[in-house]
């Protein structure tokens, strides 16, 4: 694999993991998260500080990255998920700037904003990608089990899922804390595929293109989600001219989006072998579908 | 020393007023945060600059236009995103994700269209203070605390004292039963999000005469949420006192602290208020209505 194509599957792999987590949490519990960049934060300076000051072998540190990740999120995420989802965006805000500052601050441990370099890189792609891919899987066992139907009930209708027995706020704690795991996992692996990291390579325009990743694809679908990823990661690399623009055309997208098809690019749609055959079926045989008539 | 740190309060502390209010404003007649509220600001802000220093129009006129001018953005914007989705009945989720778009739009295409610098306002008024015993209050702080005040006062008289603000009122406690009493939601929304916009535009043009006007200035709405928390979400009163107190604090915590912690501070009073007093100061309940 050429080096090039090989940037290309570590920044999607990684790009993947953290997408996946703010898709349980911002997609099928419908909390939205604003400070996605402040738990990759987290976990890319765990991983890059153990590994680095303190010599800890490379997958030790980042197992350690995404474990800060996920502690993190508990302490914010219990007093401001049980209040109204506009509390919990603006505290993952201010929660994601307030560790770029600290970072920029505390000099004499993380290089202030010069940040810290040299950071043991990866051999090869391949491991990220095999562990995005199974965090896919595993999102995707996690959604249709009865943790993720509840997450799903929340998100229609908190009230009601009150109502019939689902403890809202620890349900979402829950998928709090996942989303915080994955994000620390992939700030680490991030930390350890450029082998240097910088408090600015974790602001808001990260957190908010991570969003956009979960909205494009279609917020009810963990497959849409990946197809955005593919998407969003490969196509400013073909579009290098009209870099300035991107940006631009995701946010009028973004609007377009939740003004005429709210579920984004795929819907509910999720890739499986009983979904493909009915397309192919649709497609080829003309038959009437099985699953009409609910 | 601390009454200089008052006054300096006080002066940042009626920029962050204007924000809020218009903040609390949407907030109570829609129920959620207008995310690209601070974008409508960067736009007042740029109206003003440029009508003062390439157009050279008098200062009042400028006021007046850079105002009217972000009423009427945050108003295109609810007419084309917000609408469509409140005739849907569309989740919360949907309007925030929405008012993020429209600021990742605006925010990304002025750094495109004004070009990412940092522009100051021609000087309009003279630098040397007025000095009054040991405490040095600039004439520009002196003028952005009058006109914040009286706008501010006749924001309220409007809606505590009209028809108009009646019917805003009205919508605020119950958008349903409003409808049914003969008060037409689209105007009373489309008054509301200028009335916001308006203020914002006024705050933001304040703002970058006291410093500098640049296209992610929108990121100041994070300190006027800060201050609707604090004073309690969609209380307009609540969202002025929040105001001033998060302005006090800051310009204690950089005077006495340090200048680079001064953000961590208001993060912090945002989440002790949301740990002990969810409601703020003034708000009512939050929980979530269904």
């Amino acid at each position: 694999m050429s080096i090039y194509i090989q940037g290309i599957v570590y920044l999607f792999s990684i790009n993947l993991i953290s997408v996946m987590g703010l898709s349980l949490l911002t997609g099928f519990t419908g909390s939205f998260c604003f400070g996605q960049a402040g738990f990759m934060a987290v976990g890319a300076y765990t991983s890059g500080m153990l590994t680095k000051l303190v010599g800890w072998p490379l997958w030790i540190g980042i197992i350690c990255g995404a474990l800060a990740g996920a502690l993190i999120s508990i302490p914010i995420g219990l007093p401001t998920l049980k209040l109204k989802g506009d509390y919990f965006a603006i505290a993952t805000l201010g929660f994601a700037e307030a560790v770029r500052l600290i970072l920029e601050n505390l000099q004499q441990y993380t290089g202030g904003a010069r940040g810290i370099p040299g950071i043991e890189t990866m051999d090869s792609p391949v491991p990220v990608l095999i562990i995005a891919l199974v965090i896919y899987v595993l999102i995707r066992f996690y959604v249709a089990s009865t943790h993720g139907r509840s997450c799903i009930a929340i998100r229609e209708d908190e009230m009601a899922a009150n109502c019939i027995g689902i403890n809202s706020p620890r349900m979402k704690t829950i998928s709090f804390f996942v989303n915080g795991l994955l994000a620390g996992l992939a700030g680490a692996l991030l930390a350890h595929y450029v082998g240097f990291i910088q408090p600015s390579m974790f602001g808001m325009a990260k957190s908010t293109e991570l969003i956009i990743m979960v909205i494009f694809g279609g917020m009810h679908s963990v497959t849409g989600a990946l197809l955005s990823t593919v998407m969003l990661t490969s196509l400013p690399e073909l579009l290098r001219a009209a870099s300035i623009w991107r940006l631009v055309a995701y946010g009028l997208l973004v609007v377009i989006i939740m003004v005429v098809r709210p579920e984004g690019l795929l819907g509910s749609w999720e890739l499986s072998i009983a979904n493909l055959k009915q397309i192919w079926n649709n497609l080829f045989n003309r038959k009437p579908s099985v699953k009409e008539g609910n | 020393m601390i009454f200089q740190q008052i006054v300096n309060g006080l002066s940042i502390g009626s920029v962050y007023a204007m924000i809020a209010v218009g903040y609390s404003l949407v907030y109570s007649v829609l129920n959620f945060s207008n995310f690209a509220h601070g974008e409508i600001l960067m736009i007042g802000s740029f109206m003003g600059f440029f009508l003062l220093s390439v157009l050279k129009v008098p200062f009042p006129i400028t006021l007046a236009l850079s105002m009217v001018g972000a009423g009427v953005v945050a108003m295109a914007i609810e007419r084309f995103g917000y609408r469509p989705l409140r005739l849907r009945k569309a989740p919360t989720l949907y309007f925030m994700i929405a008012a993020m778009g429209f600021s990742v739009f605006l925010q990304n295409l002025a750094i495109i269209v004004f070009t990412p610098n940092f522009r100051t306002y021609p000087q309009l008024f003279p630098l040397e203070p007025i000095i009054l015993g040991q405490v040095a209050i600039g004439r520009l702080d002196l003028l952005i605390f009058i006109i914040s005040l009286v706008s501010l006062s006749l924001l309220s008289l409007f809606i505590y004292k009209t028809k108009v603000g009646t019917a805003i009122r009205a919508t605020a406690y119950n958008y349903r039963v409003a409808s049914l009493m003969g008060i037409n939601p689209d105007i009373v929304i489309g008054i509301v999000f200028f009335l916001a916009g308006g203020t914002a535009g006024l705050g933001g043009m304040l703002f970058g005469m006291k410093y500098t006007t640049y296209p992610w200035m929108g990121a100041l709405t994070i300190k006027a949420f800060i201050a609707a928390v604090v004073g309690g979400l969609g209380s307009l009163p609540g969202a002025v006192l929040g105001s001033f107190i998060l302005g006090m604090v800051e310009t204690f915590a950089s005077g006495y602290v340090s200048s680079s912690f001064r953000d961590l501070f208001s993060y912090a009073i945002m989440i002790i208020i949301i740990i002990f007093l969810p409601s703020g100061l003034l708000g009512k309940n939050t929980s979530e209505k269904a």
